[in-house]
């Protein structure tokens, strides 16, 4: 039997998700994506908005979009720390679209909006996530 | 007038009967109250013990840093306290024991010769310090028996940012301790600037785990990005023990209420009970008497009538009295 990893999702009001997978995959903020699989080194990275993927042993795959956070991975066991985070099957795409098109708009406007900037972002990832 | 005491008794018992009913129910509601907020309490557990953990692999990976939150003020000048009570009273001595113990402190600064600020979360602090004319520079309320981590994060953002402006040197956290349902207690607590590193790692669960990690993008990085996280943790933690105190003291505080007006509801009906049969014996006395009085020999059975059928509730003891003297 392959060694499998721990995988919890821990938000600061709930452990939102956890279980076991074969790989997770994971983008940090400088170094982009990156998998773990058992036996990884200890590692701890800050994570940039992006998904995070969790390989089941059955072959199947959860998906969430998580907006900040970080991955601590050691003696098999991968925790994410997030306090916003969101599995795929619950993303409101209609809302998600609805605000990535504020927020292109806003940007239109002026180029300078960092909070339209951060939150086309957010809906963007949303969007990629809920369509993967 | 005999039968007026009487129905002052029984008014009163009324009204304390709709009042024992009141704190019964709250003390219903406080009741389920305390139980999902300790859940949540236990449920924010993880999070809180794992960004700690993380900060201890950090010390131990040797993450040194110069954070602003950790900045260590040579001479502290004013000192920030964040006073965390309810927003509703009738519950206890909850507010007044945090209250008091903060204003102590605050006192204690200012005698030192320490300015103060003060960041008011929940109604009760806020009105307290209000009316005795103490500056409040932050206030918020509204959540005080249900709080968010984003409430939480609002109130870290602020308090950080007065800290790092360095509006304030040092600030104290004042909250109540959920220790058990029986034993809730208020401490004061460091909340910034954050003891260093090694520190924390003390404080936390101490299972100095080996192997040297890799950190992305740096030890420094990480740090920098988790200290924040961990004022917000922190805070958050102590809200929602808070508000679990503050439901256990109100269940507490209804309870004896409720256990009050059990015990005057008992005392006012001996005493009506009395009343009423002080109020009966005095009318057959005057019945009695006017019988007497009457008694030259025209005393009739047609004159004793109407007054045993006003005496109602003892109509027989007025029949035989009303007989006796014929």
């Amino acid at each position: 039997m392959a060694v499998e990893l721990d995988v919890e999702l821990v938000s600061p009001e709930e452990v939102t998700y956890s279980g076991s997978a074969e790989m997770v995959i994971v983008r940090t903020v400088e170094e982009g994506d990156i998998a773990f699989c058992a036996g990884h080194v200890p590692f701890l990275g800050v994570l940039a908005p992006w998904s995070v993927d969790v390989l089941r042993p059955g072959g199947e795959r959860d998906t969430f979009a998580v907006h900040r956070g970080f991955v601590e991975v050691s003696h098999n066991k991968v925790t994410i720390l997030s306090d916003v985070s969101e599995p795929a099957g619950e993303i409101d795409t209609g809302r998600a679209e609805a605000a990535r098109q504020r927020a292109a708009e806003a940007l239109a406007t002026d180029a300078e909006d960092v909070e339209a900037a951060a939150a086309l972002e957010r809906a963007e990832l949303r969007l990629r996530v809920a369509a993967a | 007038m005999p039968g007026g005491r009487e129905r002052e008794l029984r008014r009163r018992i009324g009204s304390i009967q709709s009042t024992k009913k009141i704190t019964r129910a709250m003390e219903l509601i406080a009741a389920t109250r305390v139980v999902k907020a300790m859940q949540r309490a236990n449920a924010a557990r993880p999070y809180a013990r794992l960004i700690t953990s993380v900060i201890e692999d950090l010390a131990a990976g040797g993450a040194e840093v110069d954070h602003p939150l950790l900045r260590q003020a040579p001479e502290v000048r004013n000192v920030g306290f964040i006073i965390i009570t309810g927003d509703r009273g009738l519950a206890g001595a909850y507010n007044t024991s945090v209250i008091r113990t903060a204003e102590r402190q605050v006192m204690a600064h200012v005698s030192e010769g320490k300015g103060y600020s003060l960041c008011c979360v929940g109604r009760k602090s806020a009105s307290y310090f209000r009316f005795r004319n103490y500056r409040i520079d932050n206030a918020v309320s509204g959540f005080s028996d249900n709080p968010s981590y984003d409430d939480a994060r609002r109130i870290a953002e602020t308090v950080s940012e007065s800290f790092l402006s360095e509006a304030v040197d040092q600030v104290e956290l004042i909250y109540t301790e959920f220790v058990s349902m029986g034993t809730q207690r208020v401490v004061v607590r460091r909340f910034l600037p954050l003891v260093d590193t090694e520190m924390m790692a003390r404080e936390g669960s101490g299972t100095g785990r080996e192997g040297s990690f890799e950190f992305e993008p740096s030890p420094e990085a990480v740090l920098e990005a988790l200290l924040p996280r961990y004022t917000e943790a922190r805070l958050y933690g102590a809200l929602l023990d808070a508000a679990a105190s503050e439901h256990a003291s109100r269940q507490r505080a209804m309870k004896a209420a409720t256990d009050n007006a059990e015990e005057l509801i008992t005392k006012l009906s001996r005493a009506m009970n009395q009343a009423r049969q002080d109020a009966i014996t005095t009318e057959i006395m005057e019945i009695v008497g006017g019988a007497e009085a009457l008694g030259g020999g025209d005393a009739t059975d047609a004159d004793i009538a109407p007054a045993s059928m006003l005496a109602g509730t003892d109509a027989s003891v007025t029949a035989t009295a009303g007989a006796h003297p014929a």
